[in-house]
């Protein structure tokens, strides 16, 4: 994939499209084969090293309980810099941090008097907004979500997804989301079926 | 990282019902334990200061703990007494400083009557060099005056100028009674914690009086001797039971001692007090042990609750472990993390249940010294107790690894795909 590509990979459900994610956010390693994401290898990485690898440049978004429950919604974005020195560094380059954590928000459309609020009190449309705004914290080089939209209605789906593609062009990443929802090929560069790879027995990436 | 702990923080936070049970049932078992431990070590200090400034207690031969257990602690009997010529012998060694005379084998309902001397009130020390004092009264002046300790007074409810008859015998129950020559209490001692609160204490002139028409434990009825006439006969005694010694220089003692052990005139014992209440106390002390282990075993018991409680709570806090993991936490922070949460609500509960003991000690000390003389110590910890304190804590975060390993091996085979 190219830089700032957008991929959205469909298939069946219990097809492995989560466990492709796993994969590729080194959550879980293979037992064989390569993972290549930015010229690394993740798979040949130590436990410690990919964790640190994931932590720097890749965010993720679930489909849905994102959030920690006991933290504010501005802990939550900020809670990757905890372990990524280089995105923290990013996330200050233009100002304050949290500063940065509130535009990034705001461009989501989460208005600052819930900045400081429970995630509890969101709606599940604005706790997947918060989500995605700790994905793209610090500008990591890849986002990864898994069904972000499932657990949203038509109307949020549409909203959310824009939104995301907004920010995502203004730090350049690169998206691979997980859908079994067709109708959302329209926003995505390219759209891979996982049965059609799997036939080929191409590796992603 | 600050925000990351934090965020245990406010995860403890939002499970704080059982962390604060959790905290409680730790902080119970530490205020006990530490109670157990002020009462153990009061204990001990106090058998320990039963008696204190005699250098030797002497006695008819016998094993050094019997001679302690009659002389001091008023329990069972002596074999044989020391004659009054070994006595004044004794008494009248250049090395000798004082010498209090004992007297044992009559009771009055219950409690152990005791033949001693002016000696008594001058040199018999307690805990730490603390002198006898009176309650009420004073010290027996004529014949048939007693002084009671504090015990006695309340278990009998008597006061100064009562009178009182002495039992020959020491059974609770005695028919046979110095009922023809009665006491008048003259004063009641002030509470000591030791058996002396449980003596009543009379003139060595006194068990002289009482016995001159008595052979063999029977009142001889032919000569019978009033209590008026018996003031004008000669009353020296003839023997006494036992001797609380003091000398003028403690380095002496061992040269005293092996002269009354080698005594030739009869058979006599000395020993030194220290030694005996130290083997007397390895008898008894079991039960301090017994006690400790015990508190320790509760202690145990709430830490195994706690890790309880952090397993159950893993099931709900899945997702929290998977969030973790995808914002880049390493297993090793997860294993952390409920390390952590063990070892601080362990922390919390130890400190409370210390502040806890120690507001209760506070609270209670100047009854439990007024009403069992002893006397519970209120500093800061000793090493001990912080020595056990601090393993407290190193076994609650010990206890935290298991939650934390199932956490960790959960968290790998969940990876990113945890639905709640």
């Amino acid at each position: 994939m190219a830089r700032g590509e957008r991929l959205l990979l469909t298939g069946p459900s219990g097809g492995g499209k989560s466990t492709l994610l796993s994969l590729l956010a080194g959550v879980v390693t293979p037992d064989a084969g390569t993972i290549e994401l930015i010229g690394t290898d993740i798979a040949r990485l130590s436990g410690r090293a990919c964790d640190r690898f994931r932590a720097e440049h890749v965010g993720i978004v679930f489909q849905m309980f994102n959030l920690l429950p006991y933290g504010s919604v501005l802990d939550n974005v900020l809670l990757p810099l905890g372990f990524a020195p280089e995105r923290r560094a990013k996330a200050r380059r233009d100002g304050d941090e949290r500063e940065n954590a509130r535009r990034l928000l705001r461009a989501l459309g989460l208005a600052d008097d819930l900045h400081n609020g429970a995630t509890a009190m969101l709606s599940v449309g604005q706790q997947q907004r918060v989500a995605a705004a700790r994905a793209l914290i610090g500008a990591p080089d890849i986002i990864l979500a898994d069904e972000p939209t499932s657990a949203l209605d038509p109307a949020s789906q549409t909203a959310f997804i824009e939104l995301l593609f907004e920010q995502l062009s203004s730090v350049d990443a690169t998206l691979v989301m997980v859908s079994h929802d067709e109708r959302l090929a329209t926003y995505f560069d390219r759209v891979e079926n996982l049965s059609d790879i799997a036939r080929v027995g191409g590796g992603a990436a | 990282m600050s925000l990351m702990f934090r965020l245990a923080c406010r995860s403890a936070l939002s499970r704080w019902p059982t962390a604060l049970l959790t905290m409680l049932a730790i902080a119970l078992s530490v205020t006990l334990f530490i109670g157990v431990e002020k009462i153990r070590v009061a204990a001990k200090a106090s058998f320990a200061d039963t008696i204190s400034g005699t250098d030797l207690i002497v006695g008819a031969r016998a094993g050094d703990v019997q001679l302690l257990l009659y002389s001091v602690f008023r329990i069972g009997n002596a074999t044989a007494n020391i004659t009054w010529r070994s006595y004044r012998e004794i008494s009248a060694h250049p090395e000798v400083d004082w010498v209090i005379p004992i007297s044992l084998g009559d009771s009055h309902r219950g409690f152990r009557v005791m033949g001693t001397n002016a000696a008594y009130f001058d040199h018999y020390r307690f805990r730490g060099g603390q002198r006898l004092s009176f309650e009420a009264g004073k010290r027996f002046d004529d014949l048939f005056d007693a002084v009671i300790g504090t015990d006695v007074a309340e278990a009998l409810g008597y006061r100064v100028g009562d009178p009182l008859v002495v039992a020959h015998g020491v059974g609770a129950f005695s028919f046979a009674r110095h009922d023809d020559k009665p006491f008048r209490i003259s004063g009641v001692l002030a509470r000591t914690g030791t058996p002396v609160d449980r003596t009543v204490h009379v003139s060595l002139e006194a068990i002289e009086a009482i016995h001159v028409d008595w052979k063999s434990g029977t009142r001889q009825r032919e000569r019978n001797v009033s209590a008026e006439d018996v003031r004008q006969m000669s009353l020296t005694p003839k023997s006494v039971t036992a001797a609380l010694v003091g000398l003028k220089s403690r380095l002496s003692v061992f040269r005293l001692q092996r002269f009354i052990n080698e005594y030739r005139a009869e058979p006599l014992s000395a020993v030194l007090p220290g030694v005996a209440l130290q083997q007397l106390w390895q008898l008894v002390g079991t039960a301090e042990t017994a006690l400790g282990a015990v508190s320790l075993m509760v202690v145990a018991t709430a830490l195994l609750g706690m890790m309880t409680v952090i397993l159950t709570a893993l099931g709900e806090r899945r997702r929290e472990m998977a969030i973790l993991r995808s914002v880049g936490a390493r297993p090793s922070t997860i294993l952390g993390l409920l390390v952590a949460e063990a070892g601080a609500l362990t922390a919390c509960g130890v400190v409370a249940g210390y502040a806890l003991a120690h507001a209760a000690l506070f609270a209670l000390r100047g009854y439990v010294d007024a009403r069992y003389g002893l006397f519970l110590d209120f500093g800061a910890p000793d090493l001990r107790e912080l020595a056990v304190l601090a393993s407290i804590v190193v076994a609650g975060c010990a206890a935290g690894v298991l939650p934390g390993w199932r956490a960790y091996r959960m968290s790998l085979a969940d990876g990113m795909t945890v639905r709640n």
